[in-house]
């Protein structure tokens, strides 16, 4: 489960209508606990594809490096991830499983229809290591 | 002392620690010494045949030791050191 508040959920699909009609993307910040992860925060990202930001997404590790160091210094450790679908379901991709590598993270995942933030799902990359990943739907809880 | 600081998902391979120091002069050096550590974190840096997975980004500080000198880049004391996996996708 993912439990997030009002603020940062809207915030994160906001920044989907706001790079509309390119995919947008950032960090979830919080806590990882027995039932799931808690958000207490989230770091927008720059989409370094500027090759096909409408379908493709990628952070700068030094953007995330940063991002890290500054949550610790706030207690909160990296436990998961956000993106928007332009004009496609909210669903992982191939591409999507691929590219994850952060085992026992969120990936958070919106879909903007014409710059409008429409649905926004959850997955876990549930897994032991890169042979086995694979996504899970998870609940998002709102509080 | 060098510090590397462990991402989330291989914390559970490092004793549940957020950071592990070691005693090293190079970058290849700190990374042998957390995999002689911590050997089950072995499998989840490196390929079969020893190399960093590609998808693995190590930092020394502010910078990625690709564009430094990779794994000879030597080190200070009180150098950090982070292992950032990778984040991309799209639909």
């Amino acid at each position: 489960m993912l439990k997030i508040n009002h603020k940062e959920y809207e915030a994160l699909r906001l920044h989907g209508e706001e790079t509309y009609p390119h995919e947008c993307c950032g960090v979830l910040l919080g806590q990882m606990n027995e039932d799931g992860r808690v958000v207490t925060s989230i770091a927008r990202c720059g989409n370094t594809r500027t090759d096909s930001p409408q379908n493709r997404y990628h952070i700068d590790p030094r953007e995330l490096v940063r991002i890290q160091r500054e949550g610790r210094e706030r207690g909160e450790d990296i436990v998961g991830f956000y993106h928007s679908h332009p004009d496609h379901p909210a669903l992982w991709s191939q591409t999507d499983l691929a590219e994850a590598h952060w085992l026992g993270c969120s990936y958070v995942i919106t879909s903007v229809e014409k710059g409008k933030a429409e649905v926004t799902n959850s997955f876990e990359l549930g897994g032991s290591d890169e042979s086995d990943k694979q996504f899970a739907d998870e609940k998002i809880e709102l509080v | 002392m060098s510090k590397i600081h462990i991402p989330t998902p291989l914390r559970q391979y490092a004793g549940k620690q957020p950071a592990v120091e070691v005693t090293a002069a190079t970058v290849g050096e700190a990374l042998s010494g957390l995999v002689s550590k911590h050997p089950d974190l072995r499998r989840h840096l490196y390929t079969d045949d020893g190399k960093l997975r590609a998808f693995v980004n190590v930092y020394l500080n502010d910078e990625d030791v690709r564009y430094l000198q990779k794994e000879a880049t030597t080190l200070k004391d009180s150098d950090s050191i982070s292992i950032i996996p990778s984040i991309a996708g799209g639909r």
